[in-house]
């Protein structure tokens, strides 16, 4: 039995033959990026980035951002966001802390730090997915709550946790491999290699991607939304909970706002990564090299002998031609309006 | 695909509604709908915008559940709550939705499988599989034949006609018994439409059943086994094949139309 349907006149740039292999790599133009950067920076500041040392000194600070953006890249790829993971640092953590301190048990504080961001999670995605509060107005509400339940019980006080210096689980999750690789590198690394086949391999991946791009078309072809979008946020909060526990052990410290400035780096990683807002598509790769960018400006700008005060606004022109470039390259349609549109501006 | 009992090949009636009503509040969308189809028909679905086709297709195929009727089928009465779109798919019904039935952005092979993965024991999918069947669907069932398309293309490249097709060779591979086209051919070219025409024949031709909304009634008068007339929720015409002509179907549907009017107004 076959119906023919030969030939029809293709729209154009259908055509992936035009295109050399190697663009199909994924996340390869954030790849460039990010080389291009830090070659800038190995030729402003030599001195530094010539060294060892500041690349390792990345692997300890990015992985705690690492691990929510790959969280948050799953939850954009399903058109929904999570704002809420700050409070998952502060609330998580401070479940750490207390089992650490009160009840001298980390490996306890380890998993009560992980429900708590499942309960997080939770809460989350049954306001989400079975009652429709749309995710950026809810995690904001559940963002403030989860903060302020923080606060509250730990009595805004910082909780220092120096005894767990050399222990096991310091060693396990802070410690250095063979005397000088971060530990937490590790684990971000891997979890990124595990998260990248559970988006783009397993069943409950494609599920997040077609809910992302279309929830009708995600619910005629026999998905559970609402049970998908719950399992989604759930996991997010177990990783801002994972993400707590890296921080945690690695300041030997605890404190109620450890959560805040981690809000729009994470979210920036994702996006400048090439992850797409409108859902449907995204790449764990693109994340991985937008959080490291993110994490590296900061100390590169001042490196190059360039005042502190110019990071922010460097951040943001990086952001902003990252998403647009991402932009442009998916819709060529787009490009070529542009340029129409300058050809017509040029004429008198 | 298993053989179980439930979707053995020992029945009259591949689908048999009884009674089915359902409300969206005050709106009554579906009122006493009775409707029976044979194993190897063609029914043709009709009426005018807000009719309640749509709302009957989804009620069939377990997007929604009815506020009160039954429903049978292969001649088994479906336990409601038990009954999803995924139960139906298990029980080989399949439907192409106009525009809703693929993801976009995805890739064609994701489309093709998306809800009946074949994955190993820990849920991850065995792509390289889902990619070879996707081509050989491409090749074999639907003739794609040098026109740049494979199991990697994007659904957002293709054409209108393509995307039917598509669809069309998902219910194919997946062996349906029953297969719901929903408007298949609207905003196509002429010469697309004729293959969309083609396929819905084959499926006579191949024994199975096939419920057929279309807008346009050249089309469905001169395919279907029989034509069913919806209007505000109710089937008010059940005609065989040869029992109107186009002519004696268009007027008596314009008719119907007034006197909808008439009672609107009065």
């Amino acid at each position: 039995m076959s119906t023919h349907l030969s030939s029809p006149p293709s729209p154009a740039g259908r055509r992936t033959a035009s295109w050399p292999q190697i663009t199909q790599v994924e996340g390869l133009p954030i790849i460039l990026v990010f080389l291009v950067l830090v070659g800038l920076f190995i030729v402003t500041a030599p001195e530094v980035f010539l060294h060892w040392p500041i690349y390792l000194s990345f692997l300890t600070t990015v992985p705690p951002m690492l691990v929510l953006a790959i969280g948050l890249t799953l939850v954009v790829a399903a058109g929904e966001i999570d704002l809420s993971f700050p409070s998952t640092l502060a609330f998580s953590g401070f479940l750490f802390s207390v089992c650490e301190s009160s009840l001298g048990n980390p490996w306890l504080g380890l998993i009560a730090a992980l429900a708590g961001g499942a309960l997080i999670g939770l809460v989350n995605g049954l306001l989400v997915a079975c009652i429709g509060v749309p995710s950026i107005i809810i995690t904001i509400g559940t963002q403030f709550f989860w903060a302020g339940a923080a606060s509250i019980l730990s009595g805004g006080q910082s909780d220092a946790l120096q005894e767990l210096d050399g222990s096991a689980i310091y060693d396990v999750f802070a410690g250095n491999l063979f005397g000088f690789l971060p530990m937490q590198s590790l684990w971000a690394v891997g979890l990124a290699v595990f998260m990248w086949f559970i988006l783009n391999r397993h069943r409950f991946g494609e599920h997040i991607l077609f809910i992302g791009d279309n929830r009708q078309v995600a619910r005629v072809a026999g998905i559970n939304v609402m049970r998908e979008t719950v399992k989604l946020f759930v996991l997010m909060g177990v990783l801002g909970g994972f993400a707590a526990v890296l921080l945690t052990v690695e300041n030997l410290n605890y404190f109620s706002t450890q959560g805040q400035g981690y809000l729009l780096p994470a979210l920036a990683g994702v996006f400048i990564g090439g992850t797409s807002v409108f859902g449907g598509t995204a790449t764990i790769v693109g994340t991985f090299f937008g959080t490291f960018i993110i994490g590296m400006l900061e100390a590169g700008i001042v490196a190059t002998g360039i005042a502190g005060f110019w990071v922010q606004a460097i951040e943001g022109i990086v952001f902003v031609a990252a998403v647009t470039l991402h932009l442009l390259m998916e819709s060529p349609g787009k490009l070529r309006q542009l340029r129409a549109l300058a050809g017509l501006g040029g004429r008198p | 695909m298993d053989k179980q009992s439930d979707t053995g090949s020992d029945y009259a009636h591949i689908v048999r509604a009884e009674g089915i009503s359902l409300s969206y509040g005050k709106i009554r969308a579906l009122q006493g709908i009775n409707l029976a189809i044979g194993r190897n028909e063609i029914v043709g679905l009709i009426g005018d915008n807000g009719a309640g086709k749509s709302t009957l297709i989804k009620v069939l195929t377990g997007v929604v559940r009815p506020t009160s009727g039954k429903l049978y089928i292969r001649d088994k009465p479906v336990d409601w709550t038990h009954y999803s779109v995924r139960e139906a798919h298990r029980l080989r019904f399949e439907t192409v939705y106009q525009e809703k039935s693929l993801g976009e952005k995805q890739p064609l092979w994701r489309n093709i499988f998306v809800g009946r993965q074949i994955t190993n024991r820990f849920g991850f999918i065995k792509v390289a599989e889902e990619r070879r069947i996707a081509n050989d669907i491409l090749k074999r069932q639907l003739g794609f034949r040098g026109v740049g398309i494979d199991a990697d293309s994007t659904i957002s490249k293709l054409s209108g006609g393509e995307r039917q097709g598509i669809a069309i060779g998902r219910a194919m591979h997946f062996d349906s018994d029953l297969i719901i086209l929903d408007e298949p051919t609207v905003a196509l070219a002429i010469s697309e439409v004729r293959k969309v025409l083609d396929f819905v024949r084959s499926i006579k031709n191949s024994g199975r059943a096939c419920i057929y909304i279309e807008h346009n009634l050249a089309h469905v008068h001169a395919l279907a086994d029989r034509l069913i007339v919806l209007d505000r929720g109710r089937i008010v015409a059940d005609i065989k094949s040869g029992e109107m002509t186009l002519e004696e179907l268009t007027k008596f549907l314009i008719d119907l139309q007034k006197s909808g009017h008439a009672a609107g107004i009065g």
